[in-house]
């Protein structure tokens, strides 16, 4: 049985675990504030929040509910635009009313969910973080203009509001912004998680393995239904990020959100926040695992693009025997890969950078934010000097799987980051890919913006040693 | 001042046709469509998808009682293909079951062969093959010809305009239950009730009386529901129709996508010749307009394109060629601009080469050349009140232009890889249906015995704002609170013969007609306050309904404030059997055209403005940023201006979104391969300019507009165009002297490609290129 808090209804229900939970919402509840716009995570018309026990307190994120399977729900606080609902509107409510935030209204219930897991998970809030937790919200009538109007009015409500309250939780509900029932969701959710145990593991072989469900809920929503999944997103023995033995390990569950958060990654790619602000929307990113994005085997997979210009290797897993393998040894063709349907992906790891090492990752979409690459490219090289002691350049969308440029990196070792050099190492580029025309660009569009990332790199690395002009 | 739904929707509360909940029974449609995008259908063989548990029903063109025919202007598209597909995409047969699932099933079990023919999906290749819908059309002035020879500087050149997917937030989608004595009813999600209602009847064989359709309000529509929500509405009529039970369906995403058709893409070759003052003399201009598969709207879309060639210009010699090339796409439709954004792209193309030529910036072309008082459109008409010149000099003054170029030109000399560019686009857009006849309107308006009023309208919402500008409206005359009123859905059978909520039109006509009705009502209760009054008030004293006003729900005499309210008045006329109610119908006096002769008074009157665009490119990357878009724009006097401001608003980043990210790809076989969000981006948060200004046209009464007021939908999206070149400007300052090919939407690919030769790079590539066809996420 599943077992959450949907707004401020306890539900127990018996449906399939695989159901997309906007289907749930809006089927079983009647909840029709939330919107069905694309069901593939790209419109946020779908968008709740997820809240989840951590101590004492809840901890909200918003999410695309049209890839939530519902029993990711279980033991959760779920709240949809009508759980913010009071008689009156409330201060946010009315500024979209106010400002111009809304037209057809579609899209309307989204962006409010959006904004208000915000200014319920920041205490310290700012205008231009508001509204990029609208970056998964597409309206197509306002042009963000009223949007962000609003979302700038509530940030000044908040800051500007001097009253004393015991927590955070309870300004907020003194400014109207959230319903007093939210208080009493901690004690709530303490009470159904001691109830029960996680739904326990399933006797058969499962058919998939579900961790954020980003790309399995917009692939395949309707087999979910009716396949034996099995729900590892919970499963905290697989995530988190460790430094053991000279190395950086992160585990298989481990969100992007997580990972772009982490210290130890923040100490080491000092750009990492916005190297990831590319990837998917906030909704996405705090679901997407490594786990998925490396199985998933997509050419252009972001994360993957980045962990393999750090020669990382993966460690494989089937509940009795565990298998390492170099990343890049993975992939063997077109989302053919060297892994058997029982593995689990535990974790990854690199060795950590060290001595005068650099790296950079680039990214161009056809739209910078909340798009797939067009191609996208890593970076790695340790230095002596002005020498490169050693590189690894990665590339996505110019080969039918994520690419390690070996005869490129391999070139560039004993070399300097000098025009010459770099033109030479592009020719040898161009004779590693393979890149196809579809709907993010033609062929010859993505060899020429991989030399162009190339170049990047090294603009970024070299800046006294590369006179711009003798390049472009 | 607020959108009239807006607080529903900030509470979720509004519902859209999905929301409806579903009566006990109801039962759900999927379409089964053409995987192919020309051919002979050979066999259809339904049997399996009826063998599955749950299916109810299958629907072939075989089982339409009616006519199997939806076209609109034209009679040439089915509704379900009977012997031949003509896009991928086209219905072929309509699967129902217990649930959607069930009926996705159902139609993935459909087996259908089908004997291949040629595909086109270029449309010059379509006019060479003689494929026009209908002949080609010609707008003209003065005399081309002879005009060649008094030009110092003559240019000639090619554009493309892409295609724009509509991108509704609400998918298409319509929910219809048989009613008794054999008719139905409709909920669609629909900007042409009426449309939904004779195509309907047309397919069920009934008459229209036997068809209600009701439209509560629309999560956008864009044109994109102008006449492509009919087949939905049909398809749903005629299953419950048949089966006797309710029937709802909602098209998925990539369905929707790959079903309907979007914004024509327009392939155009144009010769401009000017003075060497940069004074233009003669334009022409050919559109191959790539209409697709059927006519639907393609006819008046390509007619609105030559009414727009010369956008705000004046150009004393003038020859148009329009060409509605058939090819087998889905047929494309109305979306907002209707035609007149393509046919403005070319213009400003043509001047912004020829700027090139001249040596001098593309604004000082479009200064010399803008419209005056007086001057004759290509099609006959003659501007009047015109404020092209007005709103370009305020933006320059108001915006200072030359503080922006010096901005522009220092950070140029700063920065090698980085550049940024400034672009003007002055818009003039006409406001009227070129087909005269659907400049009508009806309004009906009831007043309750309590004194709240409910009115309707012709007019569907569809976030545009329109029930807010009725209501205020009727606010105005009655002078009651708006809590009294309330503004009905959209229902053929309280408003018949509707034209659609289209061209930018509806607040106007159904202003006006609103405007009558209550006036009727209103003359009829200053005659009740009038007589209660004089029997009241002043014995012997007879008063007039002239002496009446009605001031906050509260009736003056005579400009004496008297004990008669809205409430009182109200009871006592009901009491003396005086009529509340009225219907009244309006239509735009003063036009016409004459399509023979491509000339007359086709509009009532044109929307002015112009916006000042900046964009920064990364030459390196060949990505880009809108910084700002300032606007003076010419909005009459507005009868809302929250709402008229955000139709701005939306307008210009829908409209940059055309000139820049958003592409529509077919392949050569005709299949759409950006039929996702996933692969057709429309501008979010973050592509959005960082600043939109938008400044209100002071001192700009309207004499043809409700309360002096203009129209808005359209012509803001117009703006947009000049995104495209900003953008080329800042690439010019990276590649200066370079030319580049005039071929929108100007998408990062684009360029790149535009800046950096690629010759060199594609002959080093290794041959072994996989071919992996599909999208991967
Ligand atoms: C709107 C949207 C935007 C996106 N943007 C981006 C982007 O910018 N960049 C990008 O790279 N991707 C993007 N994606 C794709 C997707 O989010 C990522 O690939 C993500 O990392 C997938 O992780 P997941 O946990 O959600 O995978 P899931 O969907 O749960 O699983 C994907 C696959 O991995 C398998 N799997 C998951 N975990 C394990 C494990 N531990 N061991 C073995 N197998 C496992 C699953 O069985 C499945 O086959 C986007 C997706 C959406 C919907
Ligand atoms: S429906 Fe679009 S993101 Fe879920
Ligand atoms: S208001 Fe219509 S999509 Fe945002």
């Amino acid at each position: 049985m599943i077992n959450f808090i949907l707004n401020d209804k306890e539900i127990k229900t018996l449906e399939n675990k695989g159901m997309g939970l906007l289907d749930f919402i809006r089927k079983d509840q009647h909840l029709t504030g939330t919107k069905e716009g694309c069901r593939e995570g790209d419109c946020g018309a779908c968008t709740v929040l997820v809240g989840e026990l951590a101590g004492d307190k809840v901890e909200y994120k918003s999410v695309n509910s049209c890839l939530l399977p519902l029993g990711d729900a279980d033991g959760k606080h779920i709240v949809t635009i009508e759980g913010f609902n009071l008689e009156e509107l409330n201060p946010l409510q009315n500024a979209m009313v106010e400002e111009g935030g809304t037209q057809c209204g579609f899209c309307t219930p989204g962006f409010i969910v959006s904004l208000e897991g915000y200014f319920i998970a920041n205490e310290n809030v700012n205008a231009f973080d508001a509204v990029e937790s609208v970056d998964g919200n597409i309206c197509r009538c306002t042009g963000y203009a009223g949007i962000k109007r609003s979302a700038e009015r509530i940030v000044k409500l908040i800051i500007s509001n001097q009253k004393k309250s015991k927590n955070y939780l309870e300004k907020l509900v003194g400014l109207k912004l959230i319903p007093e029932y939210f208080l009493a969701v901690p004690q709530r959710l303490k009470k159904i998680t001691l109830s029960k145990k996680r739904n326990g593991s399933n006797d058969r072989r499962p058919d998939y393995f579900v961790a954020g469900g980003t790309d399995l809920f917009v692939q395949k929503w309707e087999t979910m239904l009716e396949s034996n999944i099995k729900l590892i997103s919970g499963e905290k023995k697989y995530s988190g990020i460790s430094i053991s033995g000279g190395r950086i390990k992160i585990g298989g569950n481990t969100t992007v959100t997580e990972i772009t958060k982490s210290p130890v990654m923040q100490k080491y790619f000092t750009e990492i926040k916005k190297y990831f602000s590319l990837f998917g929307s906030q909704p996405i990113r705090s679901r997407a695992t490594l786990a998925g994005n490396i199985i998933n085997a997509s050419p252009i997979a972001d994360m993957t693009i980045f962990f393999l210009a750090l020669n990382s290797d993966i460690t494989f897993s089937n509940g009795k025997k565990k298998r390492k393998l170099l990343l890049r040894n993975l992939y063997k063709g077109y989302k053919t890969l060297d892994k058997k349907s029982d593995e689990i992906l535990e974790c990854l790891s690199f060795k950590i950078p060290h001595g005068n090492f650099l790296f950079n990752y680039e990214k161009v979409s056809r739209r910078t934010y909340l798009d797939i690459a067009s191609v996208n490219s890593s970076m790695y090289v340790e230095l002596n000097g002005n020498i490169i002691t050693s590189a690894h350049i990665s590339a996505g969308g110019v080969a039918p799987f994520p690419l390690c440029l070996d005869k490129t990196s391999k070139y560039l070792i004993g070399k300097q980051g000098s025009p010459d050099v770099i033109n030479r190492a592009v020719e040898i580029m161009l004779s590693e890919i393979s890149p196809i025309s579809d709907a993010r660009g033609s062929a010859e569009y993505k060899a020429l913006l991989l030399r162009q990332l190339i170049f990047s790199h090294f603009i970024k690395f070299f800046p006294e040693m590369i006179n711009v002009e003798e390049l472009v | 001042m607020k959108n009239y739904d807006s607080e529903r929707h900030v509470r979720g509360e509004s519902q859209f046709v999905d929301d409806i909940n579903p009566p006990k029974g109801i039962l759900y449609g999927y379409v089964y469509y053409s995987p192919i995008a020309h051919g002979k259908i050979k066999r259809l063989n339904t049997s399996k998808a009826l063998e599955i548990n749950g299916v109810k029903a299958v629907f072939t063109a075989k089982d339409i009682p009616g006519e199997n025919q939806i076209g609109g202007i034209i009679s040439d598209e089915e509704l379900l293909a009977e012997n031949k597909v003509h896009f991928i995409g086209q219905p072929v047969a309509f699967v129902v079951a217990e649930d959607q699932i069930t009926a996705h099933k159902g139609a993935n079990a459909i087996v259908c062969e089908f004997q291949n023919l040629p595909v086109i999906t270029d449309a010059r290749e379509a006019a060479a093959k003689g494929e026009l819908i209908i002949p080609p059309r010609i707008f003209a002035l003065g005399d081309v010809n002879s005009a060649w020879d008094k030009c110092d500087v003559i240019v000639e050149g090619q554009t493309e305009s892409g295609g724009q997917e509509h991108l509704y937030l609400e998918t298409q989608g319509a929910f219809a239950y048989p009613v008794e004595g054999g008719g139905v009813k409709i909920i669609s999600s629909t900007q042409g009730p009426t449309a939904v209602q004779r195509v309907s009847a047309r397919i069920l064989g009934l008459p229209m009386h036997k068809v209600e359709v009701d439209v509560l309000r629309l999560g956008g529509g864009f044109g994109g529901k102008e006449d492509q929500a009919s087949p939905w509405g049909a398809l749903t009529a005629l299953a419950a129709f048949k089966l006797n039970k309710p029937v709802k369906l909602i098209l998925p995403r990539q369905e929707d996508m790959r079903m309907t058709g979007k914004r024509h893409p327009y392939s155009s070759d144009f010769k401009i010749g000017l003075t060497s003052e940069g004074k233009i003399l003669a334009y022409e201009v050919s559109y191959y307009q790539n209409a697709g598969a059927a006519a639907d709207l393609s006819t008046a879309v390509l007619e609105r394109t030559l009414f727009h060639a010369t956008n705000s210009y004046f150009i004393p010699n003038v020859k148009a060629t329009g060409y509605c090339c058939r090819t087998n796409l889905p047929p494309n439709t109305a979306f907002r601009g209707f035609g007149g954004p393509q046919g403005m792209f070319v213009i400003e193309s043509a001047i912004y080469k020829a700027a090139s030529v001249l040596g001098v910036d593309a604004s000082v072309i479009q200064k010399k050349n803008l419209l005056k008082e007086g001057d004759e459109f290509s099609y006959g008409q003659r501007a009047e009140h015109c404020r092209a010149a007005r709103c370009y000099e305020e933006a320059e003054q108001r915006y200072n232009i030359k503080g922006i170029r010096e901005r522009v030109d220092d950070f140029n000399l700063k920065n090698k890889l980085v550049k940024k560019g400034v672009a003007f686009m002055p818009v003039c857009f006409g406001i009227s249906f070129t087909s005269t006849f659907m400049n009508q309107a009806s309004a009906l308006v009831h007043i309750y015995t309590d004194g709240s009023v409910r009115v309707s309208t012709a007019a569907v919402e569809m976030g545009q704002g329109v029930n807010a500008k009725i209501l205020s409206v009727v606010q105005k005359i009655f002078s009651i609170s708006n809590d009294r009123i309330k503004i009905d859905s959209t229902n053929t059978s309280r408003i018949a013969n509707t034209s659609p909520t289209a061209a930018s039109k509806s607040a106007d006509l159904n202003g006006y007609a609103v405007q009558s009705a209550c006036e009727i009502i209103l003359n009829r209760l200053k005659k009740t306050a009038a007589d209660d009054l004089s029997e009241e008030l002043v014995a012997n004293r007879k008063f007039n309904p002239e002496d009446i006003e009605i001031k906050n729900e509260v009736i003056y005499c005579a400009d004496r404030k008297t004990d008669l309210n809205w409430g009182k008045l109200i009871q006592s006329a009901y009491l003396k059997r005086i009529s509340l109610s009225a219907q009244a119908h309006h239509a735009t006096p003063h036009i016409y055209f004459d399509r023979e002769k491509s000339k007359g008074q086709a509009f009532a009157y044109h929307v002015y403005g112009t916006a000042i665009i900046e964009a920064t490119v990364d030459c390196l990357r060949g990505i880009y940023e809108i910084d700002s878009v300032k606007v003076v724009h010419d909005f009459g006097e507005s009868l809302h201006p929250a709402i008229d401001k955000g139709q701005a608003e939306g307008g210009v980043v829908q409209g940059i979104g055309w000139m820049t990210v958003e592409e529509v790809i077919y392949n050569k076989d005709g299949k759409l391969l950006t039929d996702a969000l996933s692969t057709y981006k429309v501008p979010d948060v973050h592509a959005a300019p960082k600043e939109i200004l938008i400044h209100f046209l002071e001192d700009a009464p309207n004499p043809y507009g409700p309360f002096k007021s203009k129209a808005i939908g359209e012509p803001p999206l117009m703006y947009g165009i000049g995104a495209y070149f900003a953008i080329t400007n800042a690439m010019k300052a990276f590649r200066p002297g370079k030319e580049f090919k005039l071929h929108s939407p100007m998408t990062p690919e684009r360029v790149l490609l535009s800046l950096y030769d690629v010759s060199s790079l594609t002959k080093k590539q290794s041959k072994e290129s996989k071919a992996v066809t599909s999208v991967v996420k």
